[in-house]
């Protein structure tokens, strides 16, 4: 959907026509009052759910969660996922062409944030015909912009579900992000954001922030239990392993599992696009405008009702990071619910399927469901 | 839904509810399946939040719309600020946390009125089992000394003397019995304790 109308952004600038692109699922009922609206993380895009008909393996980030039947069902809700400004999954971003120069934006793109997301998507929304949404929901990054949503256009939200997500990013959160931009900066095939015009990509670096990035989306125990120490040369029966005595070779199944998670993500992502997405987590902050009171923040979010999900082994985003939602949250008298998953497969669990952890979605968006058709 | 609600709750929750004044902010610790909850809603008007650890009885607050917070009571109350609530319940949980009185401090430090209810060890028939010998196994404590959950025993009368060490002014208490209230030799005469209490200072 392109908008000819210039979007100011959080940093003063502002992005003059801009395309969104994004996947619906589901009917639109005739109130109007059944959409939710889901919003994607560091490295997904708009297709949630769902497979795309000529492609197989082409499964949505989240399709174990949405769906005819699933918790978030399809057959009640109407559910949007729109692509972020700064993508390279199809909405206006870095490998777009910028019209003012008739180059590709490059290095150029303004610097986006979670609120600058939140008031591109409402636009959208308003095109839809949408006014206000029964909920929205989001895991770790997006879950950023579900709060967000409360708190800058709370007359058009029912219900926020944020899940896996925190306050803001805390300085060891913002440590990793900032070794994975200087792995793609200090790539020699980077050219200062401008690697377009030289013909080449920077995917060594791509590669390390993505290993980065890997390995903090995992439990120190579901790494244990998935590699452990076993080696890619196991020969295995008789005696086990036998060991090449390599510094540079692939010893471990850890470094063959991370090196081929690095190679395929430098394969269809955008270097400038991660710098981008990694300063938005940096940035968002909404306690920073009251002092860091984040109880004061939250006081524009009254009448909304929340479900805040964490997982215990999840240290990228911990549990306690939810918990000060919670409490803000709280300290406004304002309607919240919190489930704190035993799951062991840390940061990641938010996209994998729990028993628990669906079934409190799925009775708060069958409760959802319910308040709507009375 | 509100009269499903209603016969959810079971005589002593009933009881127990006639001790919170409509429209009050109140906070369930260890709120179990949201029932007194939902009914306080629906019934007294009453808001707030219920804190419950388990996985399944988490799952039926959700899908009943009451309010629920996954804590570990063990961890304290810090989430919650000095007398944000006007009612604290701590029903029936008193009794499995190892941190008993801190947790009664707590009670007293967030709500202005706290209520408490726990099972009386002085109940006649547990008196009697021990008497002969053996730890008493009934209704209201139905496990065996090895595997009860139940690790601080105390009587209506123990409580009492609690409460006063820590400057707590009781505001009413009676017993629980058979879904009555009991009023004459609480600590003889009935299984379980309630308590409606302030803080002191």
């Amino acid at each position: 959907m392109r908008f000819a109308d210039g979007l100011p952004l959080r940093s003063g600038a502002s992005l003059a026509g801009y395309e969104l692109v994004y996947e619906t699922y589901g009917e639109l009922n005739a109130a109007r009052s059944n959409a939710v609206l889901v919003c994607h993380a560091l490295n997904a895009s708009h297709h949630v759910a769902g497979t795309h008909e000529d492609a197989s393996r082409s499964e949505g980030w989240w399709d174990n969660l949405i769906g005819p039947g699933k918790p978030l069902d399809t057959r009640q809700f109407f559910v949007i996922c729109v692509n972020n400004l700064g993508s390279c999954f199809g909405s206006t971003g870095p490998t777009h062409v910028n019209p003012d120069t008739g180059r590709r934006w490059g290095a150029d793109f303004p610097v986006v944030t979670v609120e600058d997301w939140v008031d591109a998507q409402a636009r959208l929304l308003d095109r839809l015909g949408i006014a206000k949404l029964a909920a929205v929901l989001g895991g770790s990054l997006g879950g950023m912009q579900a709060l967000s949503w409360t708190l800058r256009h709370p007359d058009r939200v029912g219900e926020c579900i944020a899940v896996a997500t925190a306050p803001n990013l805390s300085a060891q959160n913002i440590a990793f992000n900032e070794v994975a931009r200087r792995a793609i900066i200090t790539d020699p095939d980077f050219h200062g954001g401008h690697y377009d015009a030289h013909g080449v990509l920077p995917k060594r670096g791509l590669r390390v922030a993505r290993m980065i990035g890997h390995i903090t989306y995992l439990s120190d125990d579901s790494m244990e239990a998935k590699f452990g120490r076993s080696l890619r040369n196991a020969s295995g029966a008789g005696r086990g392993a036998e060991l090449a005595y390599s510094t540079q070779d692939i010893e471990f199944q850890i470094e063959s599992y991370l090196r081929h998670q690095g190679d395929k993500f430098s394969e269809y992502f955008d270097a400038n696009t991660y710098l981008l997405i990694t300063r938005a987590l940096d940035y968002f902050d909404p306690a920073l405008a009251f002092g860091g009171d984040l109880s004061a923040a939250f006081a524009a979010a009254r009448g909304k009702r929340f479900l805040v999900v964490s997982f215990t082994t999840d240290w990228r985003f911990s549990p306690a990071r939810s918990r000060e939602i919670v409490k803000a949250l709280v300290d406004n008298r304002i309607d919240v619910s919190y489930a704190e998953i035993a799951a062991p497969h840390g940061h990641d669990a938010f996209l994998l399927e729990d028993p628990r952890y669906h079934g409190v979605l799925r009775a708060s968006f069958e409760r959802i469901a319910a308040e709507l058709t009375r | 839904m509100s009269s499903t609600a209603i016969l959810q709750v079971t005589p002593e929750q009933a009881l127990i509810a006639e001790l919170v004044p409509a429209g009050a902010r109140v906070l369930d610790l260890g709120c179990g399946n949201g029932a007194l909850l939902d009914y306080l809603q629906q019934v007294k008007g009453c808001s707030g939040y219920g804190v419950e650890i388990d996985d399944d009885k988490l799952l039926v607050c959700a899908g009943r719309g009451v309010n629920v917070l996954q804590l570990n009571l063990e961890d304290g109350l810090a989430l919650f600020e000095d007398r944000s609530f006007d009612v604290v319940l701590q029903l029936q949980t008193l009794q499995h946390l190892r941190n008993t009185e801190k947790m009664l401090l707590e009670t007293a430090r967030v709500g202005r009125i706290g209520i408490v209810s726990f099972p009386n060890f002085a109940h006649w028939p547990n008196r009697w089992s021990v008497l002969r010998g053996r730890m008493p196994v009934t209704r209201t404590l139905p496990y065996e000394w090895y595997d009860t959950p139940n690790i601080r025993v105390g009587t209506h009368a123990d409580f009492e003397v609690l409460a006063r060490r820590n400057g707590l002014n009781i505001l009413d208490s009676f017993g629980l019995q058979a879904g009555r209230a009991v009023r004459r030799w609480p600590n003889l005469l009935a299984s379980v304790a309630v308590f409606s209490f302030e803080g002191g200072v």
